[in-house]
């Protein structure tokens, strides 16, 4: 019986509170170095074009001008970078593929002379034929946004990545379970149809910034923006072709990231530019540069659905094309894993899926909280309401009919469900009075979600107990806001007996911090979690060794309390222990941490470390002359496992809850003739304090989770059903029922007055 | 630093966080840059670039102004106020303590905005509703904390009003 814990569980402050309260925290712009010049980016204002001619020279006469580089100028480095496939250039080469790809760059004294070069720059563009959307991408004979094969990247599940020659396609996906499409015989109700997701840009608020200083051994050093520095440092690696040990990454506090920092964006023109210049660079762009670089990707995803007359669901089909952009970035697993996960939460035995990932001519798509599974999701959760419809049945009764149970297999070999839905969907339902009356001018709504982390994967860590009972976290876990430094604080902290304050976790360093796969996929707390926790027994193990040695060989009965190893004779303290271990008052324990399930015979390669679930419920009530929507009330329940630290975790699903509601109502980047229309945050509308509805996150917790304590990942779930459950609620409201995201006034309206012209042809309708 | 000659440039003097400074900056200079790079207050933030974003927010003579779009020399002989001058000392102002308390802050990245304009808020009205919050802080976006532990924080910190 162990006792309960003190520290896990409970809501301590936030690591990092007091520097952020205060204005001391620093990001990656704060930072300065000696000697430090000022980059800016000359992009491409053509959505496709030829780069016929490139003209410098008056640029490079202005005074405080250091440098202007084109790709002329990258034929010493490999200049092709991506995770999937090498496929984006580090600035353009021969062509333009997007509008806002770099296709020059200054360097200057500083920020005000790089802008004033820049345009005295000249270029010369033949315009191409461009592709901005799904459908004239995928057209015959459509013009080809990559003309040759790319590079492969280096990702092990994404070895086997299919395009399909001669078109735009750059990767398909296909699952099947059961007799797949010919399972739907077994069906007495089918419902189909086609939903689309917009283009979303996350809008971290910190625009990505990136400060790179070469040394006197060809080492790089880069201050970067970045999710997964270990992803970065490899792309760098490759690119100034120089070993891995020698490319150091350090990670400062994010301002956000949301999915926008994960793999290289701009850490390669940032070193390239350091290298030719000498001197350390520094290269921050601003929230328009940011829509220029990354989005997630907009979908278009027909589902059909197949019940049994009891309700029960026999088949499901879904066929989806995933705009990834002119540049693949993660694309390809964003549809793998998307698609693997589109029959959500339910027990389908018949399932044929199909993705293509396809490349446009717009911003690159990358990842984006929920990673695919919010695309899928708004489609499936919207056509389970409506085969209630059609079988006269409850929605919350006909998802309950079909849900997981709790040990159930998803796919051979993958991860068995490791959470409740029932309970989840119990909760939601009755914290938003589900069974109880509604007003006659609101509606309310529900869905669903289930999602896998990344896999197979890799977390390592080491923690160090030094003489005076302090300990230090090595974890490159990056913190983004999500309070990840504060949760491993408190894992390695818990198991050490020692108080929070007196653990500091190190930010992430490549040349100290041991590797972590990434900062993503809601993975942290289940993987680094398990990592720093393993390394703080380690550390215990070690402890109760050196203590068994001083109280007579005894280790049995030992344990950790208070920082001191107690037993019925005694108590020694770590301090005590250390002077022991090495004869003196100094020296450290070091303990370590690996978490790699390594590869399986799952589908994907890997099978998840969890699974992330969650629930979310919403009342509306929409305004019949304006077609606006307000979302009066929210409920969102993620089975969590436990939480380690509640008070983040309600952090973590209230902004995703939120920015949920961003792509459902209000958010989409709007392009015409390649040109992207509202790529700042004066056109580009996210939601504001007067947006938040009443709000309730609720959690369930059964201990089950993979992670450490019991806990499981969070962040992520959250935000996937809020578009179909305000879809849902819109539908139950005023029967009409929207397929496109957002579901802006001028859309809800026309459908509004659609449906009023068929079904009272009678009535006047103004 | 540069090597340009610029324009024009002016000598402006300004209070800032209880500090009188003199400096002799460019007609053009944006307060947030002679902020951050001039005096080293790197608590307001440049994100959006144009006055929508609010965390580049600071107090010009108690109001709050995105530093971002506002011209230094419009400072002169004003009290400018940071986040760097909130705390007094070790001691916390009661909005920071509140933000921690509540959960108000995630990536810190607005963190340093929202405290400031919150506090021009409370200077103006010590106990403000959580609707007057609410429209007080529409021009301070966050995109981590969804907002609701933001205005719980702020309407935390409202002095208890008396009576009902």
């Amino acid at each position: 019986m162990t006792p309960r814990e003190r520290i896990v569980g409970t809501s301590v402050r936030r690591v990092d509170a007091l520097e952020k309260v205060t204005g001391r925290a620093r990001y990656v712009t704060d930072l300065d170095r000696p000697g430090m010049l000022h980059a800016k980016i000359l992009r491409s204002p053509y959505a496709h074009a030829r780069v016929v001619r490139i003209e410098t020279a008056t640029a490079r006469a202005l005074a405080g001008v250091r440098a202007v580089v084109t790709s002329a100028d990258l034929g010493w480095c490999e200049p092709y970078f991506g995770p999937a496939y090498r496929d984006r250039p580090v600035l353009a080469i021969d062509v333009a593929r997007h509008e806002g790809e770099p296709v020059a760059a200054v360097v200057a004294d500083d920020e005000s002379v790089a802008r004033q070069a820049l345009d005295l720059i000249e270029v010369e563009y033949e315009e191409l034929a461009a592709v901005t959307t799904l459908e004239e991408a995928l057209a015959p004979g459509a013009p080809l946004v990559h003309a040759s094969k790319p590079l492969a990247g280096h990702f092990a599940d994404l070895s086997s990545l299919r395009p399909k020659p001669g078109t735009n396609i750059c990767h398909q996906f296909d699952f099947e379970r059961g007799r797949g499409a010919a399972g739907f015989v077994d069906a007495d109700v089918v419902v189909e149809d086609t939903y689309t997701f917009p283009r979303v840009q996350h809008y971290a608020m910190e625009p990505h910034a990136a400060i790179a200083c070469w040394d006197d051994q060809d080492g790089l050093t880069v201050w970067a923006s970045t999710q997964n520095p270990y992803s970065v440092r490899v792309e760098l690696a490759r690119i100034f072709r120089v070993d891995l040990s020698r490319i150091r990454i350090i990670v400062p506090l994010l301002g956000g990231g949301f999915g926008s920092k994960t793999y290289a964006k701009i850490e390669p023109l940032a070193g390239a530019l350091a290298r030719i210049t000498g001197r350390p660079v520094r290269l921050a762009l601003s929230a328009d540069e940011a829509f220029r670089t990354v989005r997630r990707c907009d979908a278009r995803v027909r589902v059909r659905l197949g019940f049994r007359r009891d309700g029960a669901l026999v088949a499901a089909q879904c066929e989806a094309q995933w705009d990834v952009g002119a540049y693949a970035d993660i694309g390809p697993r964003i549809i793998q894993k998307g698609t693997y996960t589109a029959t959500g939460p339910y027990r389908v035995p018949h399932v044929l899926l199909h993705s293509d990932a396809v490349y446009t001519n717009t911003t690159p798509g990358g990842a984006f909280r929920g990673f695919g599974v919010p695309q899928i999701a708004w489609a499936v959760e919207s056509l389970i309401d409506d085969a209630a419809l059609r079988l006269g049945r409850d929605p919350v009764e006909l998802r309950r009919q079909n849900l997981f149970a709790h040990g159930e297999e998803f796919a051979r070999g993958e991860t068995p469900i490791d959470g409740k839905f029932e309970e989840s969907l119990a909760r939601a339902a009755e914290a938003i009075r589900w069974s109880e009356a509604v007003l006659a001018d609101r509606g309310r709504g529900i869905a669903m979600m289930m999602k896998a982390s990344v896999a197979p994967t890799v977390s390592e860590a080491i923690v160090r107990l030094h003489a005076d009972s302090s300990v230090t976290v090595l974890a490159s876990t990056v913190e983004m806001g999500q309070g990840a430094r504060t949760v491993l604080a408190q894992i390695a902290a818990e198991v050490l007996t020692v108080p929070v304050e007196r653990v500091l976790v190190a930010m992430p360093d490549t040349a100290i911090t041991p590797y972590d796969q990434t900062t993503s996929s809601s993975r942290s707390t289940t993987m680094m979690g398990r990592a720093v926790e393993e390394a703080a027994e380690d550390v215990r193990g070690q402890l109760i060794q050196i203590a068994a040695g001083r109280l007579h060989g005894e280790g049995v009965g030992l344990r950790l309390e208070d920082g001191a190893v107690v037993s019925g004779r005694g108590r020694v303290t770590f301090g005590e222990l250390l002077e022991t271990r090495f004869g003196m008052g100094g020296g450290e324990l070091i303990g370590r941490g690996v978490v790699a399930p390594g590869r399986s015979q799952a589908p994907l390669g890997g099978s998840t470390p969890f699974w992330e679930m969650a629930v979310g419920a919403a009342e509306i009530a929409v305004d019949q002359e304006t077609g606006a929507i307000s979302v009066l009330e929210y409920v969102s329940v993620a089975d969590v496992g436990r939480r380690i630290n509640p008070l983040l975790c309600e952090g973590q699903d209230e902004g995703a809850v939120m920015q949920g509601l961003g792509h459902s109502l209000y958010e989409e980047m709007l392009y015409e003739h390649g040109q992207l229309l509202n790529g700042n945050l004066v056109d580009y509308r996210v939601p504001r304090t007067g947006d938040v509805p009443h709000l309730q996150c609720r959690f369930v917790e059964n201990a089950d989770g993979a992670g450490p304590f019991g806990a499981k990942g969070v962040g992520e779930g959250s935000l996937v059903p809020v578009s179909p459950a305000v879809g849902n609620a819109l539908a139950r409201l005023t029967g009409v029922r929207l397929r496109e995201l957002p579901l802006t006034p001028e859309r809800v309206w026309r459908a509004l007055r659609a449906r009023a012209r068929t079904d009272q042809p009678t009535k006047d309708v103004t | 630093m540069s090597d340009i000659r610029t324009p024009s440039s002016s000598s402006v003097s300004f209070r800032v966080n209880g500090q009188m400074v003199t400096l002799d900056l460019p007609v053009h200079a944006l307060l947030l840059d002679v902020l951050r790079d001039r005096l080293g207050l790197k608590g307001a933030k440049r994100s959006c670039d144009i006055q929508v974003c609010g965390a580049c927010t600071v107090l010009v003579d108690g109001a709050p102004v995105s530093a971002c779009t506002y011209l230094a020399v419009e400072v002169d002989g004003r009290v400018v106020s940071t986040v760097e001058g909130l705390a007094e000392g070790d001691a916390l102002h009661p909005l920071q303590e509140s933000f921690i308390e509540c959960g108000a802050v995630q990536c810190g990245f607005c963190t340093s905005g929202m405290l400031m304009a919150a506090k021009a808020l409370l200077d103006e009205e010590p106990a403000p509703t959580a609707e007057r919050v609410v429209a007080y802080l529409r021009g301070n976006l966050c995109r981590c904390t969804g907002y609701r532990k933001v205005i719980d924080a702020v309407v935390a910190c409202g002095r208890p009003r008396a009576g009902t």
